[in-house]
């Protein structure tokens, strides 16, 4: 699973450039990004917007990303496709995750 | 397994042709392993492309058997090393899209396809679920939802509410 990150003084933005996060790619999800956000500042924005699917699976690896960060840091999710924001939708999870529409909205909010 | 028969508009209509549907009824099947999801799908969607769906009528169609094929292959074939067959049957009719999923692994725990109860999101972070959201998805977006286990085989039928009317 390939990620990207970048990191800024108080956030850093780690991007999926993998187009599913499904079953045969949670595991690797989760690992990439236990290993990407180890140093990681308060805040880590997920940038999903080259993410075309998820399933239950790549969901549940979303969530227990957010749960490794938690309380320490938090996970804010930006760039969502609709796909992807339909699952967060139907599963009640965008309530529990800060979504920002695109990356640079969520950059503007927390560079305020 | 012969094909599938192909379902008039009308059932009182008993003369001449059968009415012309967009889509000919396709039928496959696929080794379980933990990427035959993707290639199940992959072949689905493909075989979908003479309705030209929607992207929003894709995305229910690859996320409902993306729960239903990891479904089988974690539970149905739960041992990777004694894999077996996935069959996957589609027709498309006035009222959607029929799917028929079938596998000859373990049953349905209790011979019942799982309620799939909605997961509580009102809850501290460190207890929130990371699984179980699958058959809910199922639940959800699909319609018509039967499950029977007939001899060795587990045989799913549903229905998806996409390109209706056509």
């Amino acid at each position: 699973m390939e990620v990207s990150a970048k990191t800024e003084d108080r956030f850093c933005v780690v991007s999926v450039l993998h187009e599913r996060i499904d079953a045969a790619a949670a595991l690797e999800f989760k690992e990439a990004m236990r290993q990407t956000t180890a140093d990681a500042p308060d805040v880590v924005i997920l940038d999903l917007h080259r993410v075309d699917f998820i399933d239950s699976s790549g969901l549940g690896a979303i969530v227990a990303t957010m749960k490794h960060l938690t309380p320490q840091r938090a996970l804010v999710l930006a760039g969502l496709t609709p796909a992807v924001e339909k699952v967060f939708k139907l599963t009640r999870m965008d309530s529990v995750f800060s979504v920002f529409g695109t990356l640079d909205a969520a950059l503007t909010a927390h560079r305020a | 397994m012969p094909p599938l028969p192909l379902i008039g508009l009308n059932a009182m209509q008993d003369t001449g042709p059968a009415p012309q549907r967009a889509l000919t009824p396709f039928q496959f099947s696929v080794q379980s392993s933990n990427l035959a999801a993707r290639e199940a799908l992959h072949r689905v969607l493909d075989g979908l492309s003479p309705l030209a769906l929607e992207a929003e009528e894709v995305s229910t169609v690859e996320l409902v058997l993306a729960e239903v094929l990891n479904n089988i292959v974690e539970h149905a074939y739960p041992d990777p090393a004694v894999p077996g067959p996935i069959h996957l049957a589609c027709r498309h009719d006035v009222d959607g899209l029929h799917l028929q999923v079938r596998d000859a692994g373990l049953p349905m725990p209790d011979g019942q396809a799982p309620l799939g109860l909605a997961k509580t999101v009102e809850t501290d972070v460190s207890d929130l679920p990371e699984g179980g959201f699958g058959w809910f998805l199922i639940r959800d977006l699909a319609k018509d939802l039967t499950y029977i286990r007939v001899g060795q085989e587990n045989r799913l039928d549903l229905r998806l509410a996409v390109a209706i009317g056509r």
